[in-house]
């Protein structure tokens, strides 16, 4: 049977993710019933995944305006001003489904999805980050008793993410220059792979994607169309994951990143011509999504012709080649009389570019095929009436963190030990093995490559200034307190560019979490975009844009809530720019925090103690509350950051986050040249606490001892504690604890625990 | 005296070396087009980094069929200096202008980090400049870089000095810890018997400029612009009309 003769009921329209309640509004906008093929148009575009339905009126309680902003939320990537006529295009994405069902290619089609998302701006892309979440890959008691087969398979996913993003951003050519990776049981079944792009443009040659200009062409460049990923967006990534869905494997894409970079290249070039008025890249939901949306943006209509869509395969259907989601493709709206100039451009490049259609006024979105219309929709109605969902909201019945807390080990014992444990935790340890298998050099602009410092640094050529970017989120401290959680997200990316050298500029965020239609993720997600709505405020960083992820559940059970955060920060000038390394023997330890008095805590302090990385990965206790984030304490922090690192007072600096002080100190001796620290701290508070407490607004820089009147001046000027508490030795990394030596071993025995933990494990 | 660097559409680090050799050496500098059928007048060529034709099939395989490598083969046949970095390298040897072929590396992962090679010789146009038996920090970035050939041409390779950059240790040990990719006899680079033709894995375009962590790999360019002009009489010695025939004999 002809699918144009299969008759759509409420039945099929339910098979498609339509509930009865769109399926009556899409009776309504169409006045008729639909046909197949605009059925599937409406499910892709009214998934989750697309319309945000469950998100959208909880996003509008985020900050998006800022002198700085050019293009907020809403187009293919947010963009701001970076002075010198330039400006930065970024935006991160999550492609976490995809990675589980089919872990290389999965990840792989992320970083491309992307990287398109930000050429099609006109930008050309200088940076990619991501942030990952697995199940446990270690039988470690963060674990929480994973067995061998479940670590075995998450270490299968773990290394098939990490090669599926170097396949794709080292053949494409931009440089991976930083991430995150972190792992609880939670994501065993749902792994978060979330890649983020930056790239450049100058900025009167921005683009965007907002058809005008009635008869003018509609234009199909890159690869051709095929049947793969179709119902991408709407079935993969709108659902929750059953048994089953690993046969969903061929609605997942495949990627092919020479292509990609062919496309970059003419589509930058044809840009130049000035032929081209909008142009959109094809990604969820392909062809449907980009006309649709372009035609909408514009206040236009959009008449595709099928026939003239380049097709992989034979015999495809018009319901086919709509939801197709074959990767690489871009339609761009030309000026009517100048296709010549645009084709050529493309041709330059061994790419065709043909005309598939045309701008119309009458603002519908029109599909030809075999001469007749196989689909007529309100591109408007389509694009941008989707429901809206107040889902309902319900905190949960047990507040969250009431299980049994850890306890701190006796007074006076030595911790050295479980530190030497701490920093062999894979979210703890080395990321070299990752890190090496990604080009994060590529178009020489990588001051600070992952690793080297709390932020990427990219120094942007022809100018003097630098931009610095990281991506942050703790999911952990998110599933005990949403909202506490997320504003620490924001709170440690603000401080991680601070800690480069940089002023926070502005941000992008991926928001994972499980099924909306749970009342307890809803209300999950109320209160994690209210933590960040509360922290980008405090900390003026306008969110520009991002993406959100839900249904992120298998077999019920929810990942923890995860939104990640990723910013980047604005340097006047690239010399500025601070690492974490140590430098030289001899050089003064100095904590900076951002709370003078240390913030002594009235809560019991193993509710925080037993939210910490520390106790996680020795004792799998995921516990009480995240310590409380001070804004003001974190941009007095931020600021005083900034004011050293122009004045170049600091040799090295690096916050303290996951791991608490001790971690923070060992690893500026591991970037730097077999650098050693010798610390002693005094506290009330139990040594663990001290040591492995993750307590914000902190972090530690190192000074050549001829520069501590000046640090403790301008920490002074901006109300921040200065500490001074010891300095960079060689040989033994030692901190005393009020008086008494907790932590002490060779560097080098440290080093390697750190260093090779995760190569064992992943058998390099 | 111009520097000429070919851009294949899957090369990435064409701008790179291009920015190297414009901005930090300060010469003059130009892209050749993968189609096109001169080399621009160009005095030295540059073949850079990259997936020139996206090398899903063999790395460099289809590369070398490319128009610009016919009048590359002319060029080196008539001794015009031709430096191939990382995804050049892999080129050069498809294209016959060195022996030898690329493995994946030993470990089958893409590595890309800083690595030690030592200067095997500064008989060439390419380390003219450097000290012989010096240490240089160079990163390397592919998934292809395990350098093999046959037990004779390996002989060949050492006995006329073909051998110009060998992974070591930052001490100069050569040492199986510090290769990276299994490479034979710890070869990083290698030139041709000519010694016109250099082909390396390790990307000196990327340790030219103190911001970036090295600059030992601007002794490359900078013993490439010496040659030159030192040697201009090789320049016009490139004649137009050298035959196309077999690829050069090592």
């Amino acid at each position: 049977m002809l699918e144009t003769e299969i008759k759509v009921t409420p039945e099929l329209a339910a098979e498609h993710g339509l509930s009865a309640e769109e399926y009556a509004r899409v009776l309504k906008i169409l006045g008729r019933e639909p046909n197949i093929t605009e059925l599937g148009i409406f499910s892709v575009m009214w998934s989750e995944h697309c319309s945000y339905k469950s998100s959208r009126v909880h996003l509008r309680r985020l900050p998006t305006k800022a002198p700085q902003v050019i293009q907020g939320p809403g187009e293919n990537a947010g963009v701001v001003d970076i002075g010198d006529g330039l400006c930065a295009a970024f935006k991160i994405e999550s492609h976490n489904h995809p990675s589980y069902v089919e872990p290389f290619q999965g990840a792989a089609t992320g970083v491309g999805g992307i990287l398109r998302d930000v050429f099609t701006m006109g930008a050309r892309p200088i940076a990619v980050l991501d942030a990952l979440r697995f199940g446990p890959v270690t039988a470690a008691p963060g674990a929480a008793g994973a067995s061998a087969e479940s670590t075995a398979k998450n270490r299968r996913i773990f290394d098939g993410v990490v090669r599926g993003i170097g396949f794709y951003g080292n053949c494409f050519g931009v440089p991976t220059v930083g991430g995150d990776v972190a792992f609880a049981p939670c994501y065993s079944g749902n792994p978060l792979v979330n890649a983020l792009a930056l790239g450049i443009a100058r900025r009167e040659e921005l683009f965007f994607a907002r058809a005008r200009g009635a008869g003018n062409p509609v234009m199909y460049v890159g690869a051709k169309t095929g049947r793969d990923g179709i119902h991408g967006a709407s079935l993969l990534a709108s659902a929750e994951f059953t048994e089953e869905s690993q046969q969903k494997r061929p609605n997942v894409q495949v990627g092919d990143p020479f292509l990609e970079k062919l496309l970059l290249e003419a589509c930058l070039e044809a840009m130049q011509t000035g032929a081209i008025v909008a142009i959109q890249d094809m990604g969820a939901a392909g062809l449907t999504s980009s006309s649709c949306e372009m035609a909408s943006r514009g206040g236009v209509g959009i008449e595709l012709d099928l026939d003239r869509v380049p097709q992989r395969e034979t015999g495809m259907t018009p319901y086919e080649m709509m939801l197709s989601e074959s990767q690489e493709r871009m339609l761009l709206v030309a000026e009517r009389g100048r296709e010549d100039e645009v084709m050529r451009a493309f041709a330059k490049w061994g790419l065709d570019a043909v005309e598939v259609g045309r701008v119309t006024s009458d603002g519908l979105m029109r599909v030809l095929w075999e001469r007749h219309v196989a689909a007529e929709i309100p591109a408007k109605a389509l694009a941008d009436e989707a429901p809206v969902y107040q889902r309902p909201m319900a905190p949960p019945a047990t507040p969250r963190g009431s299980g049994p807390l850890a306890e701190f080990a006796a007074e006076g014992a030595n911790l050295t030990e479980d530190f030497t444990r701490l920093l062999a935790w894979p979210a703890i340890a080395s990321k070299r093995w990752i890190i090496e298998q990604y080009d994060h050099m590529v178009r020489t602009n990588t001051l600070a490559g992952p690793g080297a410092g709390d932020a990427a640094v990219l120094r942007i050529k022809g100018t003097s200034r630098a931009l610095a970017l990281t991506v942050d989120g703790n999911g952990r401290w998110c599933r005990l307190a949403p909202h506490e959680g997320a504003k620490a997200a924001v709170a440690e990316a603000a401080r991680n560019v601070a800690c480069s050298g940089a002023r926070p500029w502005a941000a992008t965020n991926c928001l994972n979490f499980g099924n909306p239609e749970k009342p307890e993720v809803m209300w999950e997600f109320s209160e994690c975009v209210d933590g960040i709505a509360e922290a980008c405020n405090a900390l003026a960083i306008p969110i520009t844009g991002g993406n959100v992820s839900f249904y992120n559940d298998t077999l019920g059970q929810s990942v923890y809530p995860t939104p990640i955060l990723g910013v980047l920060g604005l340097m006047e000038d690239a010399s500025h720019a601070m690492r974490m390394a140590f430098q030289e023997e001899g050089d003064a330890i100095i904590l900076l925090d951002g709370l003078k008095d240390g913030g002594a805590s009235t809560q019991d302090p193993r509710r925080e103690f037993s939210s910490s990385e520390y106790v996680f990965a020795l004792q799998g206790i995921a516990a009480g509350a995240p310590p409380s984030v001070d804004l003001n304490a974190e941009k007095r922090l931020v600021e005083a950051l900034i004011a050293l690192a122009t004045e170049g007072v600091p040799r090295s600096a690096h916050d303290i986050s996951d791991g608490g002080l001790a971690v923070t100190l060992a690893e500026c001796c591991f970037a730097s040249q077999g650098l050693s620290a010798q610390v002693e701290i005094a506290a009330t508070e139990p040594a663990e606490a001290a040591l492995f407490g993750e307590r914000g607004a902190r972090a530690v820089v190192s000074a050549r001892t001829s520069q501590l009147a000046r640090l403790r001046e301008v920490a002074r000027q901006y109300g921040v504690g200065m500490q001074e508490i010891g300095f960079v030795r060689r040989g033994e990394f030692q901190i005393k604890f009020n008086g008494r030596a907790v932590v002490a071993a060779p560097c080098e025995t440290l080093h390697v625990a750190w260093a090779e933990s995760l190569p064992k494990l992943m058998g390099a | 005296m111009k520097f000429g660097v070919v851009v294949f559409p899957g090369s990435n680090c064409d701008d790179d070396a291009f920015y190297v050799i414009g901005k930090v050496l300060g010469r003059p500098v130009e892209f050749i087009w993968h189609q096109s059928t001169d080399l621009a007048g160009a005095d030295a060529v540059i073949l850079p980094g990259g997936f020139a034709y996206g090398d899903y099939l063999r790395t460099g395989a289809i590369a070398r069929f490319s128009p610009v490598m016919r009048e590359v083969e002319k060029f080196a046949r008539a001794g015009g200096p031709v430096l191939g970095i990382c995804n050049g390298f892999q080129i050069l040897l498809e294209a016959g202008l060195l022996p030898g072929a690329m493995l994946r590396n030993a470990g089958l992962r893409f590595r890309c980090m800083p690595v030690h090679i030592r200067v095997e010789t500064t008989d060439t146009p390419f380390t003219c400049a450097a000290e012989l038996g010096r240490v240089l920090t160079v990163p390397i970035n592919h998934g292809e870089g395990n350098y093999f050939c046959d037990a004779e041409t390996l002989a060949a390779l050492e006995r006329n000095h073909q051998i110009v950059f060998r992974y070591t240790t930052a001490e100069g040990r050569e040492d199986p810890s510090a290769n990276p990719n299994g490479a034979l006899a710890n070869i990083a680079g290698i030139c041709s018997r000519e010694r016109n033709v250099l082909g390396m894995m390790p990307h000196p375009e990327r340790a030219s400029e103190a911001a970036l962590g090295s600059t030992d790999g601007l002794t490359v360019f900078r013993s490439m612009a010496q040659w030159l002009g030192q040697h201009p009489s090789k320049l016009e010695a490139r004649a137009e009309n050298a035959p196309a025939a077999a690829a050069v004999r090592v």
